[in-house]
């Protein structure tokens, strides 16, 4: 039984991402596409040599660390939906840094990347405190967060760093994730040094997460507060403590796009997109450290597959958007998964 | 003979652990049959096999002789079974009367029938005496009337057959005297009942016959005429249980708690505490008697650092630690099995390991730097589970999966293990078999012989009577008396706990 409920969660995400495929290739064959050269095409664009694989990793850079932002809070009890506001104010608060201050690169980029995780840290914070001191439910007030921070961002860019084109300059060398050997060795994709701090912040999760004694407290308060309240654990402490560590997460996902991608911030008409994705990464990725750099995978994957899938088999982007919704369908729908599982196995048995 | 529940040969097998082994269970109709067995004997898992929660490795299931197949919970209902769980399964924010509709509502263009589904457990409520306010909301009414809540529901989808899992251990001796007549009422009109319970005088009182099993063993079944509660007892631990505790007398030192005139006003500006005052001296067990919701809860809340007071001052050790926060409670050498184990006393979700350092996690050996040390930590553990007989298939199980007798044990071992000055003991032997009651009530005489002082809370007025050297009174949020055990009878006890009067007792 325990054996069966490790491999149940490998299962559910392989079952459904094959359940999306395939419902994916039906509403291609309605629509007058053809699947198979679709997926031809995707598959091509995702293992078709270096360059797919450069844009790959850096697409799922930041889908990594937006993705163990929600893992992290979601383990401790909590809903971070405001991932997208806290990456926004971490990219510029990476960005004002890379911009406004001189340094060699060693200290230049960790103090931009600190930046970021600060900025993103206390936004998370507010939510936080505001749950543990009056008991306002977070979801609410993260959304709300996150367009305070879109206006915010885009009126302070606007008011004190505005360069031609809508966006801020470009940060200073020293603080760029930009690296021409990488670059190069993958044929002139886009790829940056970010995927390694992201690696690392996924190491960094697991650490605090399941090493640590502010990790147990926080789990702790998480499945039960009365418990952990008993254990002289300080609950809104941690509630406040686990929403800022969430939230340098989303910050520090901020700064790939400042230092890596981008190299500056754009005023923003609307959200990245990239916090929301955060969501379901987390949840392809069973909330784990690990999961998460695969679900991440699996997102970037599809999307630079999809621009491929576009342009040699004409086939709209849009149709992996549709893929990937109902692979986080089935994803949350697991139980349905259980479900069929359950009565094969039984089936089988009598 | 035939039977309305026939069980046959069942086993059941957890990661690690034979729960069930090839047990047989026979019913009667309209007979109250119990089972009985030690703490983790597999009493409720045979009981969620019966009721299809569990699918059982082996083994045949007989409803009126017939047998079932693919047993579920809705098959099981269909049936007549109704299960009223040992951790009660209700929502708390939906009102009596949703609970139990809830998952069979009546239907009336489209939307609930509110009005007929009242009517309906109103019928149930009054045929059965079941009496329940049907518009309370279930986090704001009691835990006897929750428990009639769950009878209801049964009721409500016809069960014929119904199942109590440890229904007495949660209730206050007068709400077990209306449990007891609710169940005569019930197989009077010819329902059958199985009852789980670790009280062997209410099996004798209410009870037909009588299945034991040991170590997911059946070891028989008896008629409860021909036996009595030595003989149970004997029978479910292998061995004889000596019911009577035994200790020398008490040599009170030093006052380690003293509570000076202290209110504790709750939310509804009701005095649940009122100028109480209370000590408590090394060497001592210190029982306190009193009928539920005469402020014992908040009292230990107060003490704990769990609720502020409003006024008054409370010593430990020496030290004031009045409203001082939990951890610095703790750190001033107190102890505290709680009252209800699954809301303060475990994180369910945590291992049985991680769970007996909820109070040391962040202290040496258990960590270093901020960072846990997962081998002492669970050295620890093994230890503890050893010592106290905490059955589990090994320290990395969560919580969750043991017996609520084995969590209670887990608790008891964490607490008493660190040996405080002062140890809170809440309704500590609740939902334990004799034995193991046995076991905690020499432990906590330990800990007095050992010069720490002990405070008792229970509702079992024979162990208050049997384990205290003192017994304070309380009524209305007030110590009304201080008696010697020896030197009063339980119905002087209970005349005190009602608010008379004594001569001659001082408070
Ligand atoms: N869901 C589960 N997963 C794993 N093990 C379990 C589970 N439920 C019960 N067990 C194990 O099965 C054994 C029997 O447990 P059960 O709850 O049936 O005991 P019980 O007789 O009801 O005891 P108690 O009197 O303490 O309630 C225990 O060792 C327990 O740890
Ligand atoms: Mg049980």
């Amino acid at each position: 039984m325990e054996n069966q409920k490790n491999w149940m969660k490998i299962a559910v995400p392989v079952i459904s991402v094959i359940l999306g495929l395939l419902i994916g290739a039906i509403i291609m064959a309605v629509s007058e596409y053809d699947p198979i050269k679709a997926y031809g095409a995707l598959f091509q664009g995702v293992f078709g040599g270096s360059y797919f694989l450069g844009e790959t990793v850096r697409q799922m850079t930041p889908l990594i660390l937006s993705g163990l932002a929600v893992a992290f809070a979601f383990r401790t009890g909590l809903f971070n939906i405001g991932v997208e506001g806290q990456l926004l104010v971490g990219w510029l608060a990476s960005v004002y840094v890379g911009v406004t201050v001189d340094a060699p690169a060693v200290i230049h980029i960790p103090l931009a990347i600190l930046a970021a995780g600060v900025a993103g840290g206390l936004w998370g914070a507010v939510p936080g405190f505001l749950k543990a001191r009056f008991q306002v439910h977070e979801v609410i007030t993260t959304i709300m967060m996150n367009y305070i921070a879109l206006y915010t961002t885009n009126a302070i860019i606007r008011a004190y760093l505005l360069a031609p084109g809508e966006r801020t300059e470009a940060v200073a060398k020293s603080a760029s994730l930009k690296s021409v050997w990488l670059e190069n060795a993958t044929d002139y994709s886009t790829i940056h040094y970010g995927f390694i701090v992201a690696l690392i912040a996924a190491a960094v999760m697991w650490f605090v997460l399941w090493r640590t004694t502010t990790g147990y407290e926080l789990r702790s308060v998480g499945f039960n507060q009365h418990a952990s309240q008993y254990a002289g654990i300080n609950v809104s402490r941690n509630i406040v403590l686990s929403m800022a560590i969430s939230g340098a997460f989303a910050g520090i996902a901020g700064s790939m796009e400042g230092l890596g991608t981008y190299q500056y911030m754009t005023i923003n008409a609307g959200f990245t997109g990239v916090g929301f994705d955060g969501i379901a990464v987390a949840l392809l990725g069973a909330n784990s450290a690990l999961g998460v750099i695969f679900g991440a995978a699996l997102f970037g994957g599809l999307k630079i597959g999809a621009l491929n899938m576009q342009s040699i088999a004409g086939v709209p982007t849009e149709i992996i958007g549709i893929v990937i919704a109902l692979i986080i369908f089935f994803v949350a729908c697991s139980y349905l998964v259980h479900w069929v599982v359950n009565k094969v196995n039984k089936g089988g048995k009598i | 003979m035939e039977y309305v529940i026939e069980m046959r040969n069942i086993r059941k097998e957890f990661p690690g652990i034979v729960a069930n082994d090839d047990i047989t269970l026979q019913v009667k109709k309209g007979e109250i049959h119990a089972l009985l067995g030690e703490n983790g004997a597999g009493k409720s898992t045979l009981m969620n096999v019966l009721f299809g929660l569990y699918q059982p490795e082996k083994g045949e299931i007989f409803v009126k002789g017939k047998k079932v197949e693919n047993n579920d919970p809705n098959i099981a209902n269909s049936l007549g079974i109704g299960m009223v769980h040992q951790h009660f399964m209700l929502v708390d924010k939906f009102t009596v009367t949703e609970n139990i509709i809830l998952g069979k509502e009546p239907v009336k263009g489209g939307t609930v029938d509110v009005k007929s589904a009242a009517a309906e457990v109103a019928k149930l409520s009054k045929q059965y005496g079941l009496s329940v306010n049907p518009n309370a909301r279930i986090e704001d009414i009691s835990v006897g009337m929750q428990q009639r809540v769950e009878i209801l529901k049964t009721l409500y989808r016809g069960a014929e057959i119904l199942i109590f899992d440890e229904p007495t251990a949660v209730l206050t001796p007068q709400e077990i005297k209306e449990l007891i007549q609710i169940m005569k009422k019930l197989v009077q009109e010819g329902k059958s009942i199985i009852l789980i319970t670790h009280k062997l005088k209410e099996i004798m009182e209410v009870c037909d016959r009588c299945t034991v099993i040991r170590r997911g063993r059946s070891i028989g079944t008896v008629d409860v005429e021909d036996t009595n509660p030595d003989a149970l007892a004997a029978m479910m631990v292998g061995r004889e249980v000596n019911f009577k505790v035994e200790k020398s007398d008490s040599v009170p030192k030093h006052p380690v708690l003293q509570m000076d005139d202290v209110t504790v006003v709750d939310s509804r500006k009701v005095s649940v505490v009122d100028g109480l005052s209370l000590t408590v001296h090394a060497g001592e067990i210190l029982g306190i008697a009193g009928v539920d919701g005469n402020g014992q809860t908040e009292m230990l809340e107060v003490i704990t650092g769990l609720r502020k007071a409003t006024s008054g001052k409370i010593m430990l050790n020496g030290k004031e630690i009045t409203n001082k926060p939990p951890r610095k409670v703790t750190e001033s050498g107190l102890g505290h099995i709680p009252e209800d184990r699954h809301k303060h006393g475990l994180v369910l979700d945590f291992s049985v390991g991680e769970n007996i350092v909820l109070q040391t996690y962040y202290k040496k050996p258990y960590s270093k730097g901020g960072i846990l040390k997962f081998k002492p930590i669970f050295d620890k553990a093994e230890k503890l589970i050893e010592e106290f007989d905490v059955r589990t298939p090994n320290v990395y199980t969560p919580a969750r999966a043991l017996s609520g007798g084995n969590q209670q044990k887990a608790i008891i071992a964490r607490e008493v293990d660190r040996s405080p000055d002062f140890l809170i003991a809440a309704q500590p032997t609740r939902g334990l078999d004799v034995g193991a009651i046995e076991f905690i009530h020499s432990k906590l005489i330990q800990e007095r012989d050992n010069g720490k002082a002990v405070l008792l809370v229970s509702f079992e007025l024979e162990e208050v009577m049997n384990v205290s050297d003192r017994i304070a009174v309380i009524y209305e949020g007030k110590i009304t008396a201080i008696v010697d055990p020896k030197e009063t009878t339980e119905q002087e006890l209970g005349l005190l706990m009602a608010g008379g009067k004594k001569a001659g007792v001082i408070a």
